[in-house]
């Protein structure tokens, strides 16, 4: 228990998907405008990793890994097509969620609800699993079962959330500001991103 | 011959390295273009597997474009990618493991590379064969020319050295009665950010005074 609230804790702050590890910065940087769109799309991508990352799981130790099916059978090779199989059907699935509930959100999102199956993020957290469970156990990223693994993908999720809010935030107030012509746009985003990055950094020595 | 090089084709390689960079001007792939950029090697690794991967991907669609069904594409698409990445992921591991290693998950990651997704949508569904190719081989050098710009400066400021050989002189460290020291903060993953965003700010404002 102590261990998931750790590998929680810092997934949120220190192994930050945006700022450590840059995963998912393709919709980071275009969803990011206003924060009402940039809070739907963190919801949608926290709740597609809080389901992909345990189905995988699965896979991972009970289909793919060494002696899991057949004994001296290691068929890890296979893992980023089932893994992306696994994610391409998951958001299918979210797809037709929000159309049916939130038709405002579905049309402010546009096409980048479909996209999150090519989110770095999602595929991202699925790889590092299948990394970490190779950690020894006394590692503070080591995951050892379907609870670490659920700890790590929510904190994935509203580590990425928290990023895309604060992001969306401070470009709502940067319009009302003169950045040189050039830089306008994307070259500020970036240079944001990163003084956020450096600001993520204090949080490097958290230990629970 | 002649045919082979049109115009066309020509523009269909040559625009995506400079005006139509996929990483400056359309923000695609921007994930792995920060995370494996600390060092010269295997920023060049990368950028290398990226335009295989995106040649061959554009060639594969571009031969089943007629026969893919509509409404399973992204499927289709995401499948045959994902084979080329695993085949890439395996030749890397066996010849040159130790960037292998450095690069770690960002090779799979490459199966989620937006460039890959977006030139397959935008050109190799609507194009023969031969253009596809051409248009992934520009994209992916486009890529790999912006790691390489911010591998080469987070390298040289970072750990004075390119490729791992020191290039700034050992006599003039602080530690060795010198003036010199590297800057540490280019080592982390933070500075890649803020370069890549300079990049682009030099790339738009060189642009701008061509046109």
């Amino acid at each position: 228990m102590e261990h998931m609230i750790s590998l929680f804790v810092r997934s949120i702050f220190v192994d930050n998907m945006i700022f450590a590890f840059f995963l998912g910065m393709c919709s980071y940087l275009a969803v990011s405008k206003n924060v009402k769109t940039a809070l739907g799309l963190g919801v949608a991508v926290t709740f597609v990793l809080l389901v992909t990352v345990p189905v995988d799981y699965a896979l991972q130790t009970y289909v793919l890994g060494p002696d899991a099916i057949v004994a001296g059978v290691d068929l890890t090779f296979l893992a980023f097509i089932l893994f992306i199989a696994v994610i391409a059907g998951m958001v299918q699935l979210v797809e037709m969620i929000v159309e049916r509930f939130s038709p405002s959100l579905y049309a402010s999102l546009g096409i980048f609800l479909p996209l999150i199956a090519v989110n770095c993020a999602i595929m991202g957290a699925s790889l590092f699993m299948q990394q970490r469970i190779t950690m020894e156990p006394t590692n503070a990223q080591y995951i050892g079962g379907f609870g670490d693994a659920i700890a790590y993908a929510l904190g994935s999720g509203i580590g990425w959330l928290l990023a895309i809010v604060g992001l969306a935030a401070i470009r709502e107030k940067m319009a009302y500001t003169d950045v040189p012509k050039p830089l306008q746009g994307l070259g500020i985003t970036f240079i944001t991103v990163g003084l956020m990055a450096l600001a993520f950094m204090c949080f490097s020595g958290l230990n629970i | 011959m002649s045919k082979l090089f049109s115009a066309e084709n020509k523009a269909a390689f040559s625009n995506p390295i400079n005006l139509n960079n996929p990483v400056a001007v359309q923000v695609l792939g921007i994930c792995s273009a920060l995370a494996v950029t600390s060092q010269l090697a295997p920023a060049i690794v990368m950028g290398l597997s990226v335009t295989v991967i995106t040649a061959f991907s554009n060639v594969i669609i571009s031969l089943l474009r007629k026969t893919i069904p509509n409404r399973i594409r992204i499927i289709v698409q995401l499948v045959v990618v994902a084979a080329l990445v695993t085949i890439v992921s395996q030749i890397l591991k066996a010849y040159v493991y130790d960037v292998s290693v450095q690069l770690s998950v960002y090779v799979g990651l490459i199966i989620t590379n937006c460039i890959l997704m977006g030139r397959l949508e935008a050109f190799a569904m609507q194009n023969s064969p031969w253009p596809s190719f051409l248009d992934g081989v520009g994209n992916g050098l486009g890529y790999a020319l912006i790691l390489v710009i911010v591998g080469f400066v987070r390298e040289l400021f970072g750990f004075g050295s390119l490729f791992g050989f020191q290039i700034i002189p050992d006599s003039w460290y602080v530690a060795n009665g010198g003036w010199y020291m590297n800057n540490g903060m280019m080592v982390m993953p933070a500075m890649s950010l803020i370069i890549v965003g300079c990049v682009i700010w030099a790339h738009r404002s060189i642009n701008k005074e061509a046109k």
